[in-house]
């Protein structure tokens, strides 16, 4: 078990160098783009340009230049372009609000996923399974921020029912930052439900004829008993994996666009504004945040996977 | 009824199994037969029924789903109105897609209204000849912009889509016939781009393009977005098709054209290839969903269509701003979006179940 976690961990390792090269690579070795002519503005001299590159070291091989950013990186060093800020502490500051976003939109989902699929496994063809149907289609057809963007209109202008801006940190006041989180929350949460709980469903169908339930039923526990302890735990793996992956993408990325239109000071604000105004070190730092958590996430679940099932560790 | 993606005991894929497997030559297939056909039933004369390809067998099934038919339809509407963009523009509206007129008026019901309010606010819908649906904030014709938009959101998914079909499949191909050398520089390629979300990996590429494009092709030209989503997405084609190849290959079929002589490449083309003919006709719909969602995630961020050109992501994210004021702003745009997408969906899903009822994907944004 140890040397599969080994392996597996420094597989995650390379996968993530791997990521951070590529990161690099689209932005400093795509030709044409010349970072130094985009920090020094639109009418610079060719020697403001020059200086501006040997200031920010782009006049040195693209190695070193890698090996510079990756170090003002992780020393905390890296300065955005636009308004001289520091990358590092930016995220660290806006880290609470994108998880105070994400987390719990996630628990709302995977809660709301797991009744809604169990009841629809459960009745099959009823008015619940027909409703998730169309739920899933729906759901992988309408973009999160339009979505956000309805929700707003509806239920903050239209009806002022919720407040369409602002962020209350949770030690402050639990029910304020709970009330402006809600809408953000819900367009989320809602569009996943409806994928999530057709495949957890589809899950517990085909559990329904293993062995092991016979086997259940047969030793004389009642039906809620066995749904519960056999047949619905063992349909949550792979929807945990799942899982785990889309919310690490939440975590980094997907928020981008939600915060954007509830217009809430977390990670994706801060990388969405960085994207409009053309600013490379947050977006550079942005994504290599969220493949790490992907990395992370994705190695993190195949270990558990091979705690719970051990013929994975011999295979994988 | 909107086709279900995920149940195993649906009967679309009893029957695509039974189909396919003996050539619809059993009891199932009987099943499928019009009320006129299985009235002259020939197997009451001990014949057998003419047997039926699976297309065939996919064509019939389409053609019973009305869901289906009906998405289509309205799918079709969309393109051909978007298509007719220009004819609107000229004719009806006679406003260019880019023209501004801030300060402007219009007349409505023989009262002059400002197109854009002195602080700023773009009129909503008059559902007359000129802004239908309302002006944006430069003064420009909302649904005229939103039909060129709708060219430009179909453009780019129909170019990023012909990119995943064609470089997906063959990376598939290559990766899987060949393994060896080309599996060892594709296959880490496709996972790399792979474990990247869509979203993150896009908007990288689109801000570092837009920026400076590619050689001779400038930032803000259309098929950057393209090109960007068709690369982020080879790998969600690409990685199935090499495992159903890696299938393939042991195949007898296929090792009994490599004893004829067969070269590897003709049996990739004329063995193989058919094989997969199913599988990519599942996946042509939903890249094309996916590229134009994604498509429309970029441009909302500002890492995809660029100024002055207009595509649904453009158009949602820019009436975001007026959400309070002008709600059809971005509404609008967002309604269309949905729309498409969802009609194609829909009628993917009618393809997917009539076909190859096990194809699943999905794409984490």
């Amino acid at each position: 078990m140890a040397r599969f976690i080994v392996r597996r961990m420094a597989s995650a390792i390379l996968l993530l160098f791997a990521v951070s090269i590529v990161v690099f690579a689209i932005f400093e070795v795509i030709p044409s783009y010349n970072p130094a002519r985009a920090i020094a503005g639109r009418n610079a001299t060719p020697t403001t340009v020059a200086e501006v590159s040997h200031k920010f070291g782009f006049d040195k091989p693209v190695y070193v230049q890698y090996a510079n950013t990756m170090e003002l990186i992780f020393t905390g060093q890296v300065i955005d372009y636009n308004d001289n800020l520091n990358v590092d502490s930016q995220f660290a500051q806006r880290f609470p609000v994108t998880v105070s976003l994400v987390v719990p939109a996630a628990l709302i989902w995977l809660v709301a996923s797991v009744v809604l699929g169990s009841i629809s496994a459960l009745r099959v063809g009823g008015l619940a399974d027909r409703g998730l149907m169309v739920a899933a289609i729906l759901g992988v057809s309408i973009p999160v921020f339009l979505l956000a963007a309805v929700l707003l209109y509806l239920f903050a202008f239209k009806l002022p029912w919720f407040p369409n801006t602002g962020y209350v940190p949770l030690p402050d006041n639990p029910a304020q930052w709970a009330y402006h989180l809600f809408l953000p929350w819900i367009s989320i949460a809602i569009l996943s439900i409806g994928f999530y709980s057709r495949v957890l469903r589809s899950n517990l169908l085909d559990m329904v004829g293993e062995d092991f339930v016979r086997t259940a039923r047969a030793k004389g526990l009642t039906q809620r008993q066995v749904f519960t302890r056999h047949v619905l735990r063992n349909s949550l793996m792979p929807i945990v994996t799942m899982f785990g992956l889309d919310f690490a993408v939440l975590l980094g990325g997907a928020a981008l666009v939600t915060e954007t239109v509830f217009n809430l000071p977390g990670i994706g604000q801060y990388e969405a504004q960085a994207i409009g105004n053309l600013d490379v070190p947050p977006i550079l730092v942005g994504a290599m945040f969220t493949a790490f958590f992907v990395v992370l996430f994705g190695a993190f679940s195949d270990i558990v996977y091979a705690l719970l099932d051990p013929r994975i560790r011999l295979t994988g | 009824m909107i086709p279900d993606p995920l149940s195993r005991t649906d009967r679309g894929q009893a029957e695509a199994v039974t189909g396919v497997a003996s050539g619809g030559d059993d009891a199932a297939t009987r099943l499928l037969l019009t009320p006129g056909e299985r009235a002259a039933d020939p197997w009451a004369e001990g014949h057998h029924p003419p047997a039926i390809g699976p297309w065939k067998l996919a064509a019939r099934r389409l053609r019973r789903n009305y869901v289906a038919q009906g998405f289509l339809v309205l799918f079709l509407v969309m393109v051909v109105a978007c298509l007719l963009a220009p004819l609107y523009a000229s004719h009806i509206a006679h406003i260019g897609p880019n023209t501004n007129n801030v300060t402007g008026t219009i007349n409505i019901g023989g009262k002059t209204t400002d197109v854009v309010s002195p602080d700023g606010v773009p009129i909503g819908p008059t559902f007359s000849s000129r802004y239908f649906f309302g002006a944006d904030s430069n003064g420009r014709d909302l649904a005229v912009r939103l039909l060129y938009g709708g060219r430009t959101s179909l453009l780019i998914g129909g170019i990023a889509t012909l990119i995943i079909i064609v470089f997906g499949a063959l990376a598939g191909l290559l990766t899987g016939y060949f393994r060896g050398v080309a599996d060892m520089i594709l296959r880490p390629l496709m996972e790399l781009i792979w474990s990247f979300p869509v979203v993150i990996l896009g908007v990288a590429l689109g801000t570092a393009l837009a920026l400076g494009g590619i050689g001779p092709v400038k930032g803000n030209s259309l098929y950057i977005p393209a090109l960007i989503i068709g690369v982020v997405f080879i790998p969600y084609l690409g990685k199935p098709i090499r495992g159903e190849v890696l299938r393939l290959r042991e195949q007898d079929f296929v090792q009994a054209a490599r004893v004829q002589g067969m070269g590897s490449w003709r049996i990739m083309l004329s063995e193989i290839l058919p094989n997969l003919a199913s599988m990519i006709t599942v996946f042509v719909p939903m890249m094309l969903a996916y590229s134009i969602l994604l498509e429309a995630y970029l441009s909302f961020l500002g890492a995809g269509v660029q100024a002055p050109n207009a595509s649904w992501g453009t158009l949602i994210s820019d009436g975001l701003a007026y959400i309070q004021t002008t709600p059809t702003f971005c509404l609008v745009p967002g309604a269309m979006l949905v729309l498409t997408v969802l009609s194609i969906n829909v009628v993917g899903d009618g393809i997917r179940d009539a076909l190859d009822p096990r194809a699943q994907v999905r794409v984490r944004t």
